[in-house]
């Protein structure tokens, strides 16, 4: 199994690490006992995600796809942010082995979670 | 100044470098020494000859006689004999083995229980030792086989294969005791008459001999039925023509391991707990999965670091050149963490952050203080992306 340049880069050097102290919005998804696990923390200003960061355990590719996803994301008004598809991700890394395919719905969950809870917040 | 990357090989167990001598050893049976062992002219003498002298050196390390050696392609072509020809030879009845074989076992019982074998898998306890108890009442009148790894390959255990052979003849006499000795073989002595052993298992290449061959020892008298169906090699139990450059490689190897296999096993254990300590004393949060001590095959640590995964793990090593292997899922193509981790009742998230070091008599005291010095950063790495991080 072999992973693209831009998994190795984006596991080497993970984008927007961290986690959004009173974020706007947080989407937790997996559990430790599959092997993955990935919160999301957003910032939202006029309707757009201002700041994300992400804190995920699992392997390369799980850490690579919650890396891509924020970086898609970042700067994009909240109906846009829902346009980016768990393919979106694989295609912008150049590709995932098929085996690690689930790890990237974990990234676009682990999003969309974020945004729900965004926009329960909101209604309150 | 010009960067050399390190190259720090601690996968001994998946592989190892073979050995300057063994290679020599081979050539001229590719270039020279030709012949079919099975042929009748002085080409095929010759290699028979090799051949039989092979036999003999491989014998002689298990206090075994060289017309119980058969050779193989390796450790689970050994284990395939054994299993599935001492169930073949007997039809029906038990058959025993632990929850932490190796696939080759574990896959092989399993597909006789789909015809019809019962099968018992003995539990371990947390350090991975079997319950030697259960393993002693689960003997009956049908018991047909119990297969045991001598060292596990995952967590190196070491079971007590003499203890067990005398509690297996003592129950019942007519029940076979196969012991799968891939791990072990080279590291510990075996004495294949005293263990009360009749099948055993080895691979050439995990002590620096060549892929693609492996020896399988049956003792005279031991029932088997051939699953190959061709020539009447290998006593009609391995037809197909020997593979007599790998063979004679294998013996060369086994020849110069005897050579100082005290010495270096003690050096290996050192460098084996200089490696446990060191990381327990400079990472937090660990834990070393299989024993401490004597009971530890001397070339195995295995260790869990919490709240990371494994295949991250091993991908940052790797980039420092350093090469490890995991237990994790995400590793595997079946997703499921190591059922050996599982079975010493390892929780799943742990195991999942499991990492294997093997050395070898290769490995230097200089390569595990880079490892020790490298491994601290990795982790810290690793835990600050994890929401499970403690801290």
């Amino acid at each position: 199994m072999v992973y693209s340049d831009t998994v190795m880069d984006h596991f080497k050097n993970p984008r927007n690490v961290g986690e959004i102290k009173d974020a706007d919005g947080t989407g937790n998804v997996g559990n430790p006992m599959c092997g993955d696990m990935m919160t999301i923390t957003i910032e939202v200003k006029d309707n757009v995600i201002s700041d994300i960061k992400f804190k995920t355990f699992g392997c390369a590719a799980a850490i690579a796809t919650s890396s891509m996803i924020t970086e898609l994301v970042k700067g994009l008004t909240i109906e846009d942010a829902l346009k980016i598809t768990k393919d979106d991700i694989v295609e912008n890394l150049g590709g995932l082995p098929p085996i690690k395919l689930h790890c990237s719905n974990l990234a676009a969950d682990a999003l969309k979670k974020a945004i729900d809870d965004y926009r329960e917040k909101l209604n309150k | 100044m010009i960067m050399v990357k390190k190259s720090v090989y601690l996968d001994n167990s998946a592989s190892t470098r073979v050995l300057d001598e063994v290679v020599s050893a081979m050539i001229p049976y590719f270039t020279e020494i030709y012949g079919n062992p099975s042929s009748l002219h002085s080409f095929g003498i010759k290699a028979k000859k090799a051949l039989d002298d092979s036999r003999k050196i491989v014998a002689n390390s298990i206090n075994a006689n060289p017309e119980e050696i058969i050779f193989t392609s390796g450790g689970t072509e050994s284990d395939n004999i054994a299993v599935f020809g001492v169930a073949a030879a007997r039809k029906d009845g038990r058959i025993i083995t632990t929850k932490i074989e190796h696939p080759a076992i574990k896959n092989t019982v399993q597909k006789l229980k789909t015809q019809g074998f019962e099968v018992l898998f003995i539990d371990v306890d947390y350090e991975g030792f079997i319950n030697i108890k259960q393993l002693e009442e689960s003997i009956n009148a049908d018991t047909i086989l119990v297969s045991i790894i001598h060292a596990n390959n995952e967590i190196g255990t070491i079971q007590d294969i003499e203890t067990i052979g005398n509690i297996i003849k003592t129950k019942n006499p007519n029940t076979y005791f196969h012991v799968d000795a891939v791990q072990s073989y080279m590291k510990l002595p075996i004495d294949v008459v005293s263990a009360k052993i009749d099948l055993l298992s080895i691979a050439s290449h995990k002590i620096h001999g060549p892929k693609g061959v492996g020896a399988l020892y049956i003792r005279n008298g031991v029932k088997l039925k051939s699953l190959q169906l061709g020539g009447s090699h290998e006593k009609n139990l391995r037809a197909g023509t020997e593979n007599v450059p790998g063979i004679v490689g294998f013996a060369k190897a086994v020849e110069l391991n005897l050579v100082d296999l005290e010495e270096y096993t003690k050096n290996l254990v050192f460098l084996r707990d200089r490696l446990i300590d060191g990381i327990e004393k400079r990472i937090p949060h660990v834990i070393l999965n299989g024993p401490r001590g004597v009971s530890r095959n001397s070339n195995n640590v295995n260790i869990s670091f919490k709240h990371i995964e494994g295949e991250s793990i091993l991908l940052y090593l790797d980039m420092q050149g350093i090469a490890v292997s995991t237990g994790s899922a995400c590793s595997s193509t079946s997703l499921k963490p190591s059922h050996v981790l599982e079975a010493i009742g390892l929780p799943v998230e742990i195991c999942h952050g499991s990492i294997r070091f093997t050395l070898s008599r290769y490995t230097t005291k200089e390569e595990i203080d880079y490892v020790l010095e490298v491994f601290p950063k990795i982790i810290a790495k690793l835990r600050a992306l994890s929401p499970l991080n403690a801290n």
